[in-house]
């Protein structure tokens, strides 16, 4: 029953226009980036390199295909929260504003896997998200501009990574990209288990974000001890694969921190669905 | 097999904060009844059926149908019942076909695309099945509801108003649809309706509840025979006819409406006789005519 009814659960996403504005943004923002690289990515990167022009030469082609979805990814990755949270956070209140949630409630299906299977829709539909980004990102960008090495701007410098060495990077770096949006999608669907209205969900969802973001870059000594526990603090931990060498305790940190938040939000969502009286 | 009881509600209470919806309700409804929920606005109706379908959990009592505890089988039972709570609402982005195989799905009995293709035929909507249901009008969406509910061969059917919103032409539409289940499928169905003509056309037993209290539960001929009901006669001169009354005892309360029109009180079997008495007397009798006996009993139950 829960695959069957997570098989409707992504029927319902697909049927919603909503469901291909993500897509239809994130090509947009893509191809006017690299619109934009191509029209003036090397007064852009000599702008980043000229900085190191009295200690390295740069030679051969900088301007490749790795550091423009490097660029993208880092560009896009804010805003795809938003582009997530759009969908899934209507996953369940938009149930309940439309009335349907009267009809699924009323069915042989128990409302854990109700809630489950709204998980795991959510969960397809944010994967779908991360491969187009990465398609849009890597592949089109590698296709327009070639390939090369690949110059990253750390806050410890420069990082050079060789070609070969690139591509595991970027893979490793999606999957820990879509953890971070999993715990968006997660957090939204909670959400919607608490409201009956389809835009409340996805406004406090990133009112959530914005907060704890600001919280994380608040320079203040009262917020350190809650910083590591943010979840929106290993948002960006899909970066640290482009370190050398990568800080894998790090990661693995950043990665326990966003399953337990996906099970916070997940356990929290089952109890509250389940207890709910749908008056609706 | 018509002696079962399928539904059996007992001293089921729910409050919502300090406002107590439902007090004390308890019923019974047996295999192949069609059985009127009867009771005012705010009576308790609907959330009597949230709890029966598990959308809202009651505070005391118990739910038992097909003779299991709703709170320990509810899958199980629910995969029997089909039901319509106050409106169907449907995905208004898919068609009517792709919402019924939505709640196919889900409903615990393999379902084939024909089987939905003849439930949209018996609704009478085998020409809408592609279209979107954001498009529909309400009493299509009732329609539709209709075949949701009986898509997965439930035994047991309940609806909550079902023909709240529609116009005449759909509520007969809804009430013959009702009635085919009844005559040919041999539901169990359990009604409420606020159209007292409705239950009086279709339903065999029914509850009146009021203020979250089940007043009055048993066959609807047994609970109305024993009312005297209001006849209003048609004659060739109502004076006269006015003059026969006092005669007898058992017509009470009369009433002169017009020059050719009269309302008596009286019981039902008592009608024949009264109009024996008045031809008898030379008073020429063109219609007898009972006023609706359940609107009756209903207002004179709830005023009590």
């Amino acid at each position: 029953m829960l695959l069957k009814n997570t098989y409707n659960e992504l029927i319902k996403i697909l049927a919603k226009p909503r469901s291909y504005l993500g897509f239809g943004a994130l090509t947009l923002l893509v191809l006017i980036i690299i619109f934009a690289m191509r029209l003036d990515g090397k007064s852009i990167i000599s702008f980043v390199t000229a900085t190191f022009e009295n200690s390295i030469s740069f030679n051969g082609h900088v301007l490749n295909g790795n550091l423009i979805a490097f660029i993208i990814l880092q560009m896009l990755i804010v805003h795809v929260p938003l582009l997530v949270a759009l969908v899934t956070g209507d996953l369940i209140s938009g149930e309940a504003a439309m009335g349907t949630i009267r009809m699924l409630a009323t069915k042989p299906i128990s409302r854990n896997q109700v809630v489950m299977s709204k998980f795991l829709a959510g969960a397809i539909y944010t994967f779908l998200i991360v491969v187009w980004l990465g398609f849009l990102a890597l592949f089109v960008s590698r296709f327009i501009f070639g390939t090369g090495d690949l110059i990253v701007l750390n806050s410890d410098g420069l990082v050079i990574l060789k070609d070969v060495d690139v591509l595991w990077r970027f893979g490793l770096g999606f999957c820990v990209a879509f953890l971070s949006l999993l715990t968006v999608s997660s957090l939204s669907i909670c959400l919607s288990a608490f409201t009956e209205n389809s835009i409340g969900p996805i406004v406090a969802t990133m009112s959530v974000i914005i907060l704890f973001t600001i919280i994380g870059s608040l320079d203040v000594t009262v917020f350190d001890t809650i910083k590591p526990y943010l979840f929106t603090t290993h948002m960006a931990a899909w970066r640290s694969f482009f370190e050398n060498p990568v800080p894998l305790k790090d990661i693995i940190q950043s990665i326990i921190i966003l399953v337990l938040h996906n099970v916070v939000f997940v356990v929290v969502a089952r109890i509250k669905f389940s207890k709910k009286d749908i008056l609706s | 097999m018509q002696n079962e009881t399928i539904i059996d509600v007992k001293h089921l209470a729910k409050s919502f904060g300090s406002f107590e919806a439902v007090k004390d309700v308890s019923f019974s409804v047996q295999r192949g009844d069609v059985f009127g929920f009867l009771g005012p606005n705010g009576a308790g109706k609907s959330t009597t059926i949230r709890c029966m379908m598990s959308l809202i959990t009651p505070d005391k009592g118990s739910i038992e149908m097909f003779g299991k505890s709703l709170q320990t089988h509810r899958n199980e039972i629910l995969r029997n019942i089909g039901s319509i709570i106050e409106k169907p609402d449907f995905y208004k982005y898919l068609s009517a076909e792709k919402n019924l195989e939505i709640f196919a799905r889900i409903s615990g009995a393999d379902v084939s695309k024909k089987e939905i293709q003849e439930m949209l035929e018996f609704v009478g909507l085998s020409t809408r099945g592609k279209h979107k249901v954001g498009g529909f009008s309400h009493g299509m969406k009732q329609r539709l509801g209709i075949a949701q509910t009986l898509l997965h061969k439930p035994e047991l059917i309940i609806l909550d108003e079902p023909t709240t919103g529609l116009d005449p032409q759909g509520i007969i539409e809804v009430r013959n649809l009702i009635l085919r289940l009844k005559n040919e499928q041999n539901k169990t169905i359990l009604l409420s309706s606020h159209q007292l003509s409705e239950i009086e056309l279709i339903a065999n037993r029914m509850v009146i509840i009021n203020q979250g209290k089940s007043i009055v539960e048993g066959s609807v001929n047994d609970l109305l025979q024993a009312e005297e009901i209001v006849v209003k006669v048609t004659v060739d001169d109502s004076e006269k006819a006015m003059r026969c009354i006092p005669q007898l005892a058992y017509a009470k309360n009369s009433e002169v409406i017009s020059s050719t029109e009269i309302e008596v009180l009286m019981k039902k079997n008592e009608i024949a006789l009264f109009n024996k008495h008045l031809v008898l007397n030379d008073v020429a009798v063109f219609s007898m005519e009972p006023k609706r006996k359940l609107e009756d009993y209903f207002i004179k139950i709830i005023q009590a």
